[in-house]
């Protein structure tokens, strides 16, 4: 069976002018909201980590069901790997925030003569902060490379040693990846309140990581399967992907839930500054995020026929994918604008612009090759796939 | 006095082929025993859809229901106290457990809905049909009860798929 799909003109001319209203709404933005650089820089980080997320999403969907034996997946395996070729541009993008530091993390001003602050320059100093960056995306970027290339050597080659290559890179990479992941939050998101800490941090933020990749490849398989492609991913294997998004949505609010129970109950000053503001200024998108992250899913997918009914499914993963982007939203904007900060046209702006180029990457990464791999002796499992 | 015919088969293809045929003719299938669950067997066997997930809704939004309202009545109106220096109505305080009964009550409303549907527990009378039915063969049981002359038939199809040890048994109910 060979399918390629082709990067259609319609599909290119909806995606430049996805682009082209984010450019607009950007400079309308300008003009109007005046934004100073805090503003902005907190909207690139923000766009910056949610298409990071998903991209990285990619690498984590593919080593988790290759290291778990999982065999339905495998004939779905392109869409994941098309969204790790966004890492490269993410990466980029993330040492951007080189010229934004000072906008962003307070710890990285000189001379603060702040104990805590002091305590902590061993780990969050400018250098090592960027070595770490380097590391992350050196680990991220070649392991996800290696594995799409092993994939790629499969489908000429039909010896079984590309599927033990490919169980050793998934391992390595989910060693890394747990590591990384959590250290990756604690650097970009959690040293924005450099007083604060949560050790729970890394888990919440590697959840919802799951929850929007789980979106995403969701919408993605029902956009191909609206052009004619995929005939093969049939209902069950939509099931499954439901049921990603249904659990993992419930173990996000576990995550948040427990995080902020400790920090209630036990009312130290250190800690509940961290939700105070969150819950004082912002208390209507505080709520939203938890009901549309948490509630809705958990209430819409509830039953067997929601899951495996592809529009509602997709309607549900662009509601919680929404919801995701409020997540990162809450989590970065009280520490850096605060207050006064207002979701207008330079938010949406960045989001269409952020999410065109994401978009463009991925489409044109899944026409270079064909849309169902070749030789993966799981193969076969994944057509009989059956829940 | 209820007559039934059952048989053992060594791989599950011979199972599915000789449901599918009986199923054809017919034949009411009264179980099938299996090591393993089997794909493709169940739209033969015409199961209908389980409503065990209705019961475990039901009764956990019953259990959710009767763990926050009864840790709101305690402590609101029973026995107030200060703990910890938090409002009597403390919301985050109350859904560890009302979580935690929430599950209890789902899951012991789907267990005991599970055992009345199929009339299992203590004092149920399951007939054997045979000493080996938990073991690694594939075992098919057929309702012999509507008409006396299916014998013929159901023999003939067991045999064409290599079915083993066909007998007829009688079991009072």
């Amino acid at each position: 069976m060979e399918e390629k799909y082709t990067l259609k003109r319609k599909t290119q001319y909806g995606i430049l002018s996805i682009v082209g209203v984010g450019i607009l709404l950007l400079i309308l933005g300008y003009f109007i909201e005046s934004p100073n650089r805090q503003e902005l820089w907190a909207n690139v980080l923000i766009n910056n980590l949610y298409f990071l997320f998903i991209a990285l999403f990619g690498g984590v969907f593919l080593a988790l069901h290759k290291i778990s034996y999982a065999g339905w997946y495998t004939a779905l395996k392109r869409i994941p790997e098309a969204l790790t070729k966004f890492l490269p541009i993410s990466a980029a993008l993330m040492f951007l925030i080189y010229f934004g530091m000072h906008d962003l993390y307070h710890w990285s001003h000189e001379g603060l003569h702040d104990p805590i602050l002091e305590g902590k320059a061993a780990y969050l100093n400018i250098p090592f902060f960027f070595a770490r960056m380097a590391l992350y995306f050196l680990g991220w970027i070649g392991l996800t490379y290696l594995l799409r290339k092993n994939t790629l050597d499969q489908d000429i080659n039909p010896d079984l040693k590309y599927h033990k290559r490919g169980k050793i890179l998934a391992a390595l990479f989910m060693v890394f990846f747990a590591i990384s992941s959590s250290t990756m939050s604690w650097d970009w998101i959690m040293s924005i309140d450099a007083h604060w800490f949560s050790t729970l941090f890394g888990w919440f933020i590697f959840i919802g990581m799951f929850v929007c990749g789980i979106a995403t490849i969701i919408l993605l398989i029902a956009f191909l399967k609206s052009q004619g492609y995929l005939e093969y991913i049939n209902k069950e294997h939509i099931h499954d992907m439901g049921k990603y998004l249904f659990a993992f949505s419930i173990f996000w609010m576990y995550l948040w839930f427990s995080q902020y129970l400790l920090i209630w109950y036990s009312h130290i000053p250190e800690e509940t500054a961290y939700f105070a503001p969150r819950l004082n200024d912002h208390k209507f998108l505080f709520f939203t995020v938890l009901i549309i992250n948490f509630l809705f899913p958990f209430l819409a997918l509830m039953t067997r026929d929601s899951k495996r009914n592809i529009k509602w499914l997709s309607f549900v993963a662009v509601i919680v994918l929404i919801g995701h982007w409020l997540n990162i939203y809450m989590l970065v904007i009280p520490g850096t604008i605060g207050k006064t900060a207002q979701i207008g046209l330079i938010e949406i702006g960045f989001i269409a612009l952020y999410l065109g180029g994401f978009l463009y990457v991925v489409f044109s990464s899944l026409s270079k090759t064909p849309l169902l791999v070749k030789n993966d002796p799981l193969l076969e499992e994944s057509f009989h796939y059956e829940t | 006095m209820r007559r039934y015919i059952s048989a053992y088969f060594e791989d599950e293809e011979n199972l599915l082929r000789a449901a599918k045929d009986l199923k054809e003719k017919q034949v009411s299938i009264q179980d099938v025993l299996t090591p393993f669950p089997i794909h493709g067997l169940d739209p033969i066997l015409g199961f209908k859809r389980s409503r065990i997930p209705t019961v475990g809704f039901i009764s956990g939004a019953i259990g959710c229901i009767i763990a926050f309202g009864f840790q709101a009545w305690a402590f609101i109106v029973d026995y107030p106290l200060f703990i910890g220096g938090k409002p009597h109505f403390a919301i985050p305080s109350f859904i560890p457990i009302t979580f935690e009964l929430t599950v209890l009550f789902a899951a012991f409303g789907m267990v005991f809905a599970f055992l009345i549907q199929s009339k299992l527990g203590p004092g149920a009378n399951n007939p054997i049909h045979d000493e080996r039915i938990t073991d690694d063969r594939f075992m098919i049981i057929v309702d012999l009860d509507e008409a006396g002359n299916l014998y013929e038939l159901v023999k003939e199809i067991l045999l064409k798929e290599e079915a083993q040890d066909i007998k007829v048994k009688e079991i009072d109910k």
